[in-house]
């Protein structure tokens, strides 16, 4: 039994024959640990994360997720993680809760542990009442938020947060920061892709900076930045690159 | 496959149904508004049943030598239910009451109508001693109803006038039946009505392409497949659904006909299982519509390429001998097949029944089994 909650090896992606998303891209994410994915847009961030949920097929290359090949099993992956996409992609006419229990459903989720769950998510993202009114009437940070929550209904051993804190306000940032702190505790893998270096440089245990569908450097962001006399994670990606990672967003 | 999230995608698909005014209002207000509009031009309801066509008479032969011939003429066209006759002096006024809609026919009965007729009778058998003239009608060139049923209703007067009303009686070697009679006593909307129960199901196609292509807008099909959930659940979900959504507007349109007067001969629950498995065809072209689109906007558009054939060639729209063009459309099998039924009062088990059934059957299927591939090769390029 191995210890890493994903493992990959040469993993190629190749859209159409002609673009290259992920190029020979090799990772192994601990079972437990919080792994930041950090890169600039079009980096092959959200390719990879679709190969490792079962979405996408790779072109070449062995993906091993909860010890599940994803080729092989896709649904048994499907079972044991929890997708929050970069673009809110919830139902505009449901309300909150409805959204969230709409999803533990497709998980075959019993009702009552359903209930409970939603319950808890809400309370946990700050959602007082409001979870009862229909998505559309939300506002950006709220939907945000309802779009971390349906990622964790089934309480998942893998999580994927797709840039999860993108247009928050900085309240609801923070209660979405301790919840994934929180998933650490509870020895939930969490892999995290972000533009935001504080984000970062706060949650993620290692960081991985992916660059045209390559990991061009790895480690934990303290000793990346001393490994690079740097002082934050983006003079990191700039002294690798020579580009800075948000002018590319 | 898991019942729990077939349950889910069925209460999804109804929330989106009812919650979504658009949609609400093509799938149910929309039939309702329509089955009423046609109950009152052409149903029991504000007509008393029956329909009244006003017709002037200018009579020309009052001072002839047999004017009792046309008054007699006159006194047969009054006795017509249908009729209401008004015996006009002035050609030129009747003409413009016609050109104006107020009246649906003039008819001018020329000099020399009772010497006519009295000729016939002096010589029957010889036509060459006959007085020959013309009844000069005139029709309202605007409805298309009344320029088709009132030289029937014309010809009986005159022909009730010559022989007398007794004519039955005559022996000849060919009868007309009697069951011209029974057809008489159905008013338009009987003929309208099972067109439009089809048609209500027609619009189906457009709800579910613009719900899937919204879905696919808004990245919740894709999320859906983060988790493990099977496209045949997803089918079979958005097929119960919406089969159900068909069976509720066909009862809906069932029910307002119902109050504007109609009353079918018959054949009601089967009416019903034809409508289910015509709603497999309308959901079938929605599935192909919405793996074509790629906006709702988009999606309205190709939809109407399925959706107007089917009306205009399967429905109420489409009255007359079916052609062969007719006979490519589900929705021809379906509006045949219930007028068999309801109108006719056809068995179930009549081979036309059977036949429009068996038809439709195959349509269904084929094009259900297409949307399901292409809502599947969707699902793959998601």
């Amino acid at each position: 039994m191995t210890d890493f909650a994903i493992s990959v090896k040469n993993l190629v992606k190749i859209f159409d024959n002609e673009v290259t998303a992920v190029d020979n891209l090799n990772l192994d994410v601990k079972k437990g640990e919080i792994y930041g994915f950090l890169g600039p847009n079009g980096a092959g961030k959200t390719t990879s994360i679709n190969i490792f949920s079962g979405l996408l097929q790779p072109t070449s290359g062995e993906v091993i997720v909860g010890g599940f090949d994803v080729i092989k099993n896709p649904e048994k992956i499907k079972e044991i993680i929890g997708v929050c996409p970069q673009e809110p992609s919830l139902f505009g006419y449901l309300t909150g809760r409805q959204n969230i229990e709409f999803f533990g459903n497709l998980h075959c989720i019993p009702k009552e542990k359903i209930r409970e769950r939603t319950e808890f998510l809400l309370k946990k993202l700050n959602f007082n009442g409001e979870g009862d009114r229909r998505v559309k009437n939300y506002s950006g940070g709220m939907v945000r938020r309802i779009n971390v929550a349906v990622a964790l209904i089934n309480d998942p051993d893998i999580v994927f947060l797709d840039e999860p804190t993108v247009g928050m306000d900085p309240q609801s940032r923070r209660a979405v920061w301790e919840f994934i702190q929180d998933l650490k505790k509870k020895n939930k893998t969490v892999i995290l892709t972000t533009h935001y270096i504080e984000e970062a440089e706060q949650l993620c245990e290692r960081v991985g900076i992916i660059d045209h569908g390559k990991i061009i450097e790895l480690g934990n962001p303290d000793e990346l930045k001393q490994k690079y006399k740097a002082k934050t994670l983006e003079d990191v990606f700039i002294k690798i690159t020579g580009r800075k990672i948000r002018e590319e967003i | 496959m898991k019942i729990q999230r077939i349950k889910a995608i069925i209460l999804k698909e109804f929330s989106r149904m009812l919650k979504d005014p658009a949609m609400l209002f093509m799938i149910i207000i929309f039939p309702i508004v329509l089955t009423l509009a046609f109950g009152f031009s052409f149903g029991q309801i504000g007509s008393n049943g029956e329909s009244v066509y006003e017709v002037t008479v200018i009579n020309g032969d009052i001072e002839g030598n047999f004017p009792e011939w046309s008054e007699h003429f006159i006194s047969n066209l009054s006795k017509n239910e249908a009729l209401e006759i008004h015996v006009g002096d002035d050609l030129e006024t009747a003409e413009s009451d016609l050109l104006e809609g107020k009246i649906s026919a003039v008819i001018y009965i020329p000099i020399k109508f009772g010497d006519a007729i009295q000729s016939y009778w002096q010589y029957p058998l010889d036509s060459s001693q006959w007085e020959n003239v013309t009844v000069d009608i005139s029709y309202d060139s605007g409805s298309m109803i009344a320029s088709q049923l009132l030289p029937s209703l014309f010809q009986q007067a005159l022909f009730d006038t010559i022989y007398g009303e007794n004519t039955q009686e005559i022996s000849l070697p060919i009868i007309l039946g009697s069951e011209l009679v029974k057809s008489d006593q159905k008013t338009t909307f009987d003929y309208f009505a099972p067109g439009l129960f089809a048609f209500a199901s027609i619009f189906l196609t457009m709800t579910i392409a613009q719900g899937i292509t919204d879905e696919k807008e808004k990245g919740v099909l894709k999320r859906m497949y983060l988790t493990p959930i099977k496209s045949e659940e997803i089918m079979i979900g958005l097929t119960i659904a919406n089969v159900t959504t068909a069976i509720i507007q066909t009862a809906v349109v069932f029910l307002m006909a119902f109050i504007m007067g109609y009353r079918p001969e018959g054949g009601i629950l089967f009416a019903f299982l034809l409508v289910t498995i015509f709603s497999l065809s309308c959901i079938g072209f929605g599935l192909i519509t919405g793996a074509l689109s790629k906006n709702a906007g988009m999606a309205a558009g190709i939809s109407f390429i399925f959706i107007i054939p089917q009306m205009f060639l399967g429905t109420f729209v489409s009255q007359g001998p079916p052609t062969i063009i007719n006979k490519l459309v589900p929705s021809h099998y379906v509006t045949d097949a219930l007028t068999s039924l309801l109108l006719r009062g056809a068995p179930v088990s009549s081979e036309a029944v059977l036949l429009d059934l068996g038809i439709l059957m195959i349509y269904s299927i084929v094009i259900f089994i297409i949307g399901v591939f292409a809502f599947k090769k969707i699902s793959k390029d998601l």
